[in-house]
């Protein structure tokens, strides 16, 4: 079919129901080689499906609307799910309230300081809270930097869990906490930082990321999208780095008590 | 009159204690007890690796007025199973003062004088175990806490690795705590025996 340029073709229900039958045929193959994820794959198709036409719903209201308040509640709605979704994501996790305060802690510190920057001074948007700019940038920030801490932070939790004999062996030769856990801290680090870094490695050359394949395939033209996109890959790669760098300091605060002991019975047993 | 060095009043963890006794300097005080009795974790305790209740002083200094790095180079352990976390040996000796240290020490104990250019993947689990001694000792603690040293040893090894400590509390005034399962062993290196039984601490008399 040939279409002008900056011309949508619309999606049918048929077209999407066409593109679920992909998560059904791949549901009987988990079924036939007993890989135990067709229920996974089921339940997180209809969960995806209900939460974007719900945030679809609401973006036409808030984009009519425009009231601070509302991108207010929503941005921090997006943001206690996006920390839910790292502290649930962790094998290990840290006991109590505090193991989801520090992945919360950490989106809030590196995304929303990186999208308020982005929002007001490099984009330059008026108001700052436009919500066509403000909502998809704050969670195109979130879910990347969500996870990079999951990751990170379930390494650490596993790698001291794991390594601790080597962690307790380094503090008896009189090593303060952070050398004792320097190794294991930089590898967590690395671990959280390397979904974004090969994204950047295979940004236009394996993949055309999905916000640039939105707004060409929205009518943008190829190099605003493009621009848009290198934008966007620098801040999700500050907001990550700095989310995974806080998130690792923070864990590794509650896990070295005040006489820098390691305390692992700060961690859920694994189950 | 005997100095004393580490006195220890009601110390309690992990469900043991209350545990009292005292270490002068030079001293060495052996500790035997059956297995999964808390020998372990008393040295883990005074160690300050675990948390722990009671009064730990050294030279009438209490524990909590000493940063915790600094406590543990003075009153170091010595764990049963080494951890070596560098792929050569030269890298857990990494100053030059401990370097000169490995390399004067290691015939002591029995170690080939090129131990340092090796692979830690070469090394016997003796020979880790003496190694691990090195490099506890080359950190100088006061009082060092031997859970079982020579478990992985043969008898020259062991009687080399006795030697040594016992000259380094004879020379140098280094104390010892001694746990092991050879009470020959203990006969041979302790000025005090200790019994640990039920969670408690009984000196043998």
């Amino acid at each position: 079919m040939n279409i002008d340029s900056g011309t949508v073709l619309r999606l049918t229900s048929f077209d999407l129901c066409l593109a679920s039958s992909l998560m059904l045929v791949l549901a009987i193959l988990s079924l036939v080689l007993q890989l135990g994820l067709e229920k996974k794959i089921l339940i997180y198709s209809i969960r995806m499906t209900a939460q974007l036409l719900f945030i679809g719903v609401i973006l036409r209201y808030l984009f009519a609307s425009s009231s601070f308040i509302l991108v207010f509640l929503l941005s921090m709605v997006m943001l206690s799910a996006a920390g839910r979704e790292a502290w649930v994501r962790q094998k290990r996790k840290i006991k109590g309230f505090t193991g989801y305060l520090i992945s919360t802690g950490s989106m809030f510190v590196s995304s929303f300081s990186i999208a308020l920057i982005a929002l007001s001074v490099i984009i330059d948007v008026k108001p700052w809270y436009t919500p066509q700019y403000a909502i998809p940038l704050l969670g195109m920030l979130l879910g990347n930097t969500m996870t990079g801490v999951a990751l990170a932070v379930d390494q650490l939790t596993e790698q001291l869990y794991r390594r601790r004999s080597e962690v307790e062996q380094r503090l008896l030769l009189g090593q303060d906490w952070k050398e004792a856990s320097l190794d294991i801290r930089r590898d967590c680090i690395r671990t959280g930082m390397t979904p974004i870094i090969n994204s950047m490695a295979a940004a236009g050359l394996v993949s055309l990321p999905g916000m640039m394949t939105g707004q060409i395939l929205g009518g943008t033209p190829p190099v605003e999208a493009v621009k848009y996109q290198i934008l966007i890959m620098f801040l999700i790669a500050g907001g990550t780095g700095f989310g995974v760098i806080s998130a690792i300091w923070a864990s590794s605060r509650v896990l070295f008590d005040h006489r820098e002991r390691l305390r692992l019975d700060n961690l859920q047993s694994e189950r | 009159m005997i100095d004393t060095l580490l006195a220890v009043r009601n110390l309690c963890f992990q469900g043991c204690g209350p545990l009292s006794f005292s270490l002068s300097q030079g001293e060495c005080i052996g500790i035997r007890g059956q297995s999964g009795v808390g020998k372990t974790q008393m040295f883990r305790a005074l160690s300050d690796l675990i948390p722990s209740t009671g009064e730990v002083l050294l030279r009438g200094r209490a524990r909590e007025t000493f940063a915790a790095p600094r406590w543990r180079t003075l009153v170091s352990m010595l764990p049963t199973d080494s951890v070596w976390w560098y792929d050569d040996v030269a890298a857990h000796f990494n100053s030059s003062e401990a370097r000169v240290f490995l390399d004067r020490m290691c015939g002591k104990v029995g170690l080939a004088a090129e131990i340092a250019s090796w692979q830690v993947n070469r090394l016997s689990t003796g020979e880790k175990q003496r190694l691990a001694l090195l490099r506890s000792l080359q950190i100088k603690p006061g009082i060092l806490l031997l859970d079982e040293p020579t478990s992985a040893l043969d008898d020259l090894s062991t009687k080399l690795v006795e030697t040594l400590l016992l000259e380094r509390c004879r020379d140098e005034g280094l104390s010892l705590m001694w746990v092991s399962h050879d009470e020959a062993q203990l006969a041979r290196v302790s000025d005090r025996l200790f019994v640990m039984h039920k969670n408690q601490l009984t000196e043998v008399v």
